[in-house]
């Protein structure tokens, strides 16, 4: 890889990238320093060099498909675990891979505790995960974040590359596939292979108003940034082959010009505007007992509890929590609106949800007009149960 | 100290037209505005020059008509306007975007902060920041939502990353991206227009450019390929659930578990 560039005017020789260079990459010839291919886009002599003569030469041109194979995941830590997107990721990526003969790899960057996070991961079928880990990794800091996972890359040469496309993921993926002058697809929700490994990249353009179908047919990696909750998350596998490889990290690799003041979690509860998951009690909903109920049901989706007027005016819920034409106006995943008959000032205030279950034991009542699933029956007969499912579903995962 | 604000003209409305031939949006002849989201970034330079003096320049690459919304700026304030206007541009994606944003950079000779908008309505990508940075070399921080502090040698931000909240610190020179938001943008003022009338709005095109490569530009440095674009699918389904009260259940369970409702 002919990707470094060497400023001849600047530089004056001093043999500091050669000494500092972890790979042996660097040698000093008769036209002045020259690259060989040990070189893995680290950027040490580019942070080393005191001339400011060496820098990342990001040019197009076709790669060999045949030099670049499997896929190469990113896994985001996040409070000190493995964000779930990773899951999701791995899952996707193992489907691709099994179209084209595929492994699927994963590089992992932190401080203290990544190697440990990195073993959670071999029982879903990974075949490698690659670390990196030193104290200098502790918070997100672009650059160095990048230096390290474009030494895996170099390194491994994968086909394609897949980030979370979460703020860590978007700050991340467009620096290393400029680092590498390819192409990045942002914020995919559907992705395929063809038999010729060239990846099928869909996503929401325009706001969601059309859907682009993005191909990088001659550069390689490919790189995606993933949607999280979109895609399934993998299976863990019977038994375990893969590995964890320990990479080493000089100071220099680590070393960032961003310096990270503070990290704090942050506790803000989401408005129900911006909640995913959202389970509405009507005025069918009477006993406390009963609207206990449905809380349980939100709390097991891991969603939040509203409601409509009339159940606000009667004092059970707070404003901020009422939808509808005088209340908020919403647009999650998934909506299970329980004893709620559906009048037109609710309606308007959620018509817009994706996926809309409706249980009322009227069958009439309007909200059946709007639902994708309608349930004709009393809630007390369907909710008990379906927490049950839920409960024992999650436990096995 | 020098501040440049990369600023985009996008369509009006998220209703756009895509040429089937090639794949490409066509921009022409629909209405057009400043991207929302680059608004933010201006108002941000225009308070950290306002605080440690220097000046401000905005920047795009677009057709000429970007220039309505260079005279808008010049009303919010900017000092400086710079058109990267050539043929050879078009049909850019970040690559080819970003690395002539980032050859417009270093003709200007450089700056000590540039500052982009979080995303634009139209590529939607949130990339071609971050991927400025990388050609320049510059560190960067995205998502920028609070400027804790600025000064003439460093800026200190705060940006969340998911569930955390983090503030890191660059001395210049560097890149941040920042979120809606993170200031209210002022309105263009009148008194400001009538001073900037006369002023000149620059354009730069392929020929001034330091990399004459021709390789790296528009369409054909753009490794990516919009191979189609079609309406996303409605699934306007309704479906009633029958049997007895534990079948209903079981489906909804089924339902929810399989298309990943939960
Ligand atoms: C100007 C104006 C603004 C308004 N703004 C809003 C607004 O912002 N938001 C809002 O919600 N309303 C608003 N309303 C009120 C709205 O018109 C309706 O009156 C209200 O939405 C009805 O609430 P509900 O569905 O909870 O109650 P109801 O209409 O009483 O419906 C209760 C439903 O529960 C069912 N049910 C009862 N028991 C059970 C059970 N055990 N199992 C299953 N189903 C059962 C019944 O069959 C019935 O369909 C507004 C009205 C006006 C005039
Ligand atoms: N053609 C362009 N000219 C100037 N700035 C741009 C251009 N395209 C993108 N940007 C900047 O990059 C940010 C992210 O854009 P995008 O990656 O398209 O979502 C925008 O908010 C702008 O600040």
């Amino acid at each position: 890889m002919e990707l470094l560039k060497f400023n001849q005017e600047r530089c004056d020789l001093c043999r500091l990238c050669i000494n500092k260079c972890p790979f042996q990459a660097l040698s000093m010839e008769a036209k002045g320093i020259a690259v060989n291919e040990k070189c893995r886009m680290c950027g040490v002599c580019i942070k080393v060099c005191p001339q400011d003569a060496i820098r990342f030469e990001q040019k197009a041109g076709s790669a060999n498909k045949k030099d670049w194979n499997d896929i190469l995941i990113y896994a985001e830590q996040e409070n000190g675990d493995i964000h779930p997107v990773v899951y999701e990721l791995i899952g996707e990526a193992r489907k691709l891979a099994g179209k084209v003969g595929y492994d699927v790899k994963v590089v992992i960057v932190g401080a203290e505790g990544t190697r440990e996070n990195a073993a959670k991961l071999l029982p879903y079928g990974v075949k490698k995960v690659y670390v990196y880990e030193h104290p200098g990794f502790e918070g997100f800091k672009a650059d160095c974040y990048t230096d390290a996972v474009a030494d895996c890359i170099a390194a491994i040469q994968p086909s394609i590359v897949l980030i979370g496309a979460t703020a860590l993921g978007r700050s991340l993926a467009p620096r290393l596939s400029t680092r590498f002058h390819t192409g990045l697809t942002a914020d995919c929700t559907k992705l395929d292979i063809k038999s010729n490994t060239d990846l099928v990249q869909i996503r929401p353009a325009f706001g969601g108003n059309i859907m682009a179908q993005i191909m990088i047919t001659d550069a390689r990696p490919q790189f995606a940034t993933v949607r999280y909750r979109v895609m399934e998350p993998a299976d863990k596998v019977a038994d375990i082959k893969g590995s964890v490889e320990l990479c080493d990290v000089t100071d220099d690799l680590a070393r960032s010009r961003i310096k990270v003041v503070e990290v704090i979690p942050i506790h803000r509860t989401k408005s129900i505007s911006e909640e995913e998951i959202l389970v509405v009690a009507g005025r069918g909903v009477k006993t406390e007992k009963e609207l206990d109920l449905i809380q349980q049901l939100a709390n097991s989706l891991g969603g939040q509890l509203c409601y409509t007027r009339p159940m606000v005016e009667e004092g059970h819920g707070d404003t901020s929590r009422q939808i509808g034409l005088s209340g908020r106006t919403v647009k999650p995943k998934l909506i299970i609106t329980c004893g709620v008959s559906g009048a037109i000032q609710f309606t308007a205030g959620m018509n817009g949800s994706e996926c809309i279950v409706a249980i009322d034991r009227n069958p009439e009542a309007l909200i059946f007009n709007i639902a994708n699933y309608c349930i004709i029956d009393d809630f007390n007969n369907i909710i008990p149960g379906l927490i049950q499912k839920l409960q024992a579903w999650k436990e096995v995962r | 100290m020098r501040i440049i604000v990369c600023m985009k003209q996008v369509p009006a409305t998220s209703k756009v037209e895509v040429d089937p031939a090639n794949g490409i949006l066509k921009r022409m002849g629909t209405e057009t505005k400043t991207n929302p989201y680059d608004l933010f970034g201006l108002e941000t330079a225009l308070r950290i020059r306002d605080k440690v003096g220097g000046t401000v320049t905005v920047l795009t690459m677009g057709p000429a008509q970007a220039e309505d919304m260079m005279r808008d700026a010049y009303s919010m304030g900017a000092d400086d306007a710079v058109i990267l206007s050539d043929k050879k541009f078009a049909g850019a994606d970040v690559l080819a975007t970003s690395y002539t944003l980032a050859q417009g950079i270093r003709l200007l000779g450089g700056a000590d902060l540039i500052i982009c908008g979080k995303q634009t309505t139209d590529g939607d990508t949130a990339q071609v920041g971050p991927a400025i940075a990388e050609h320049l070399g510059l560190p960067h921080t995205a998502w920028v939502k609070q400027i804790c502090n600025a000064s003439a040698n460093f800026v200190q931000v705060r940006q969340d990353l998911g569930s955390l909240s983090q503030v890191s610190e660059m001395q210049y020179p560097c890149l941040i991206t920042v979120e809606k938001d993170i200031h209210v943008p002022r309105l263009p003022s009148y008194r400001r227009k009538k001073l900037s009338e006369g002023r000149k709005v620059r354009i730069i095109t392929y020929k001034d450019l330091l990399d004459q490569d021709l390789s790296r530009y528009g369409l054909v440095g753009s490794p990516t390929q919009v191979e189609r674009i079609f309406p996303p699918e409605v699934t306007e389904e309704r479906l009633h659930l029958e049997g007895n009260s534990d079948q209903k259940t079981e489906q909804l369970f089924q339902l929810l578990t399989v298309k990943k409702l939960v």
